[in-house]
């Protein structure tokens, strides 16, 4: 679990050159236009297109210099970390050094992480848009992408598609107590929504975080852990499934453990992170505890290819978890189809 | 908008020819014992217009498959000192070159029928919705649609049931009517203007509305009954946990994804990186929502394993979800494709109807 980080990360790496070609749109300008146009403003048409019969002449036309929201910017990988047998952590810079110095994210948003020959895959950025220094992305070794994602070293080229996606309600949430709940690789959201709690700490109540892995192994984020148990204003608990020796922490599943731990409903939110089946007990754990399907927030994960509400296979009924998500109230969720 | 112009048929071949010298024509030709969209060879100037195409012609704008971009790695030229680490900070940093595709020529798809021209302003608020799809709004810019009205249904059209019409003057830019020895224009659109400036083009006959609209009325009428599908958006959704409804009709599909290939309205898609020395191309190709693979993820979570929760989804897609979210608009165009070439005859009327039928039932049941 250690910290493998390149000797040649770093702001003084230079700026690498990217150009943009185009035939076709005014591309240069496209990419150098797009602060946060991807995502946080979905380019609005004047008159959406209704599709039905009076849709006629209403076809939305490209707005000049408009971002193509299939272009990645592309992104300089300063820094690798292997996090566990599965997991590695990449930090990247975007290499248009305008676009980069604009760059704005809310904590929640995902973005598309691609290796140029591999392909793209959705990942939350999980560092908070608070400290800027670079994005950081967390990777499970899964798939086809993120074998090829896992041999990345410093200085390779990616691409990056984002802001993508709705982010957590951070304004709705001040002034109440945050319980934080994140399961293996689902502690990247919360690790997001973590620092950028802690760096606007006044705005809340106590935070809480439950932190659970299957071994201590397998927990990613290990080096900041002493950080967080040692921390006054936040009161971190972790936890594995199973008994390991020289363990000090808890052990037993996060549901279970939450319970015990017996957080408070009052003025408070949760946020829960994780794979479908801990997601699954964790949200009837908060019921037990009280906690209304409003006070509850969980995000949700799906196959996704365009990122943009397009390419189709995110949807749960007329919702598209890819800009309608990640982020769902389980009151939310309960309004959806039954197809998670 | 031009006045109404009539082609004879013999002056079609010419007509088409002219527009291919500044435009990309796109018609329906027979090859095999299929009608497909195809560009128009003047060569052979076969163009068929009394068979019904085999294929929607969603591809004109949404190929089915299309270069996002290229990109290319330049190489680091070598040199001998930057293998020296003590070096490597000055060593010059690799480059990523990205290139998006050329603009799309000036189309026009020819004959194409109405059902298709709905499917492709079923698209348009898919395409240039909350985001601006630029490969499809470049395309469908640059494209007139000329559609046919259809004078003979098939036994599998249903174009009526979903608010459509086999002569609709919703969604192309210019309607032909078939007259016999000639074609019948209708401008449309302003988009019209681009392809009736031909010195072949007459004067519309004086009775000519009339007759085309006699013309369209005898093709509604083939249809026959129009069932009302009042509600069916929150029929489905009412359905949407009865598993026998869902098991039984997804029993005999066998996931070929041929319904999803000839829908005029389906728009799922992929998107995959090809790559040879450090050089390639971002695709996107279509895909079928009738696929397990389709919304398999990673972790091996499968929220769509089962087929009958794929018809599912794609029935309320269409007859649903789509309603939702653009005012009450079914995207289904009752092509019928989907039910004419299913190798194991599931028939997404009989669905709809049942599940009319069944949301009834279980809406009583529910409430008393």
């Amino acid at each position: 679990m250690a910290k493998a980080a390149s000797p040649k990360n770093g702001p003084s790496r230079k700026a690498t050159a990217v150009s943009i070609e185009s035939h076709a749109a005014d591309v240069k300008k496209v990419a150098d236009s797009a602060p946060a146009a991807p995502a946080t403003s979905p380019a609005s048409p004047a008159s959406p297109p209704s599709g039905g019969p009076e849709a006629h002449g209403a076809i939305p036309v490209l707005t000049p210099g408009a971002h193509n929201p299939y272009l990645p910017y592309v992104a300089t990988v300063r820094e690798v970390i292997k996090e566990t047998h599965n997991i590695m952590t990449f930090r990247v810079t975007l290499d248009d050094e305008e676009v980069w110095n604009s760059f704005h994210f809310e904590p929640g948003q995902v973005g598309q992480l691609s290796l140029f020959g591999a392909g793209e895959a959705t990942f939350v950025i999980n560092s908070p848009p608070t400290r800027m220094d670079y994005l950081q992305f967390s990777v499970m070794r899964a798939g086809e992408v993120t074998a090829a994602l896992h041999g990345l070293r410093a200085g390779d080229k990616v691409g990056v598609r984002a802001p993508l996606g709705n982010h957590f309600p951070y304004n709705d949430m001040k002034g109440k107590d945050i319980v934080l709940i994140g399961g293996g690789i689902g502690m990247a959201p919360i690790r997001t929504l973590l620092y950028y709690l802690l760096d606007n700490r006044k705005d809340y109540g106590t935070i809480t975080l439950l932190y659970g892995a299957r071994s201590p192994q397998d927990m990613a984020y290990s080096y900041e852990l002493p950080d967080w148990l040692s921390r006054e204003d936040l009161d971190c608990v972790l936890t594995i499934d199973r008994e390991a020796e020289g363990w000090e922490h808890r052990v037993g599943l996060i549901p279970n453990v939450l319970l015990e731990m017996n957080p408070s409903p009052k003025n408070a939110v949760a946020v829960c992170c994780g794979p479908p089946i801990m997601i699954k007990f964790t949200m009837e754990a908060l019921a037990k505890l009280n906690f209304a399907p409003e006070q509850v927030i969980t995000t949700l994960e799906r196959r996704m290819k365009c990122g943009i509400g397009i390419c189709g296979r995110c949807n749960i009924g007329e919702k598209y978890v890819c800009v309608d998500g990640p982020v769902f109230t389980s009151a939310e969720l309960k309004a959806l189809p039954n197809e998670l | 908008m031009s006045a109404a112009k009539f082609i004879a048929h013999t002056d079609v071949p010419a007509w088409l020819a002219e527009l291919a010298a500044s435009m990309r024509v796109i018609a329906p030709v027979t090859e095999g014992g299929n009608v497909l969209y195809r560009e128009f060879d003047s060569a052979t100037n076969g163009v068929e217009l009394n068979r019904k195409p085999t294929e929607s012609a969603k591809h004109v704008l949404f190929p089915r498959s299309e270069a996002l971009f290229t990109f290319r790695k330049e190489p680091v030229p070598f040199a001998p000192d930057s293998l020296d680490p003590a070096t490597e900070e000055d060593s010059p940093a690799p480059r990523m070159t990205l290139t998006q595709p050329e603009a799309p020529k000036p189309t026009v798809v020819f004959g194409m029928l109405c059902c298709d021209a709905g499917g492709v302003t079923t698209f348009d608020p898919v395409y240039g919705g909350r985001y601006q799809d630029p490969y499809y709004l470049q395309k469908r810019e640059a494209t007139v649609l000329i559609a046919k009205a259809c004078n003979e249904p098939l036994k599998t059209c249903f174009c009526t049931w979903v608010g459509s019409d086999p002569a609709n003057k919703r969604d192309a830019d210019i309607l032909a009517t078939d007259f016999g020895n000639g074609l019948y224009l209708e401008a449309l659109t302003e988009r019209a203007e681009r392809v009736l400036g031909s010195k072949l083009l007459q004067d519309a006959p004086a009775n000519a509305e009339a007759k085309a609209e006699a013309l369209h009325a005898a093709a509604r009428e083939a249809i026959g009954e129009v069932p009302s599908l009042e509600g069916i958006d929150n029929t489905l959704t009412t359905l949407f946990d009865e598993r026998d409804f869902w098991w039984s009709h997804s029993a005999p599909c066998l996931a070929c994804g041929i319904c999803t290939n000839l829908c005029p309205t389906c728009h799922c898609f992929t998107i995959t990186d090809e790559k040879a020395s450090g050089a390639g191309v971002r695709l996107r190709s279509w895909d079928t929502c009738m696929a397990a693979l389709y919304t398999l993820e990673a972790s091996g979570h499968n929220p769509r394993g089962q087929k009958a929760a794929r018809l599912r989804n794609r029935v309320g897609h269409k007859f649903s979800y789509f309603l939702k979210n653009n005012n009450g608009r079914i995207s289904c165009q009752g092509c019928g494709r989907c039910i004419k070439s299913c190798p194991s005859s599931v028939d997404i009327r009989r669905i709809v109807l049942d599940a009319m039928k069944k949301g009834c039932a279980v809406k009583e049941a529910a409430n008393g």
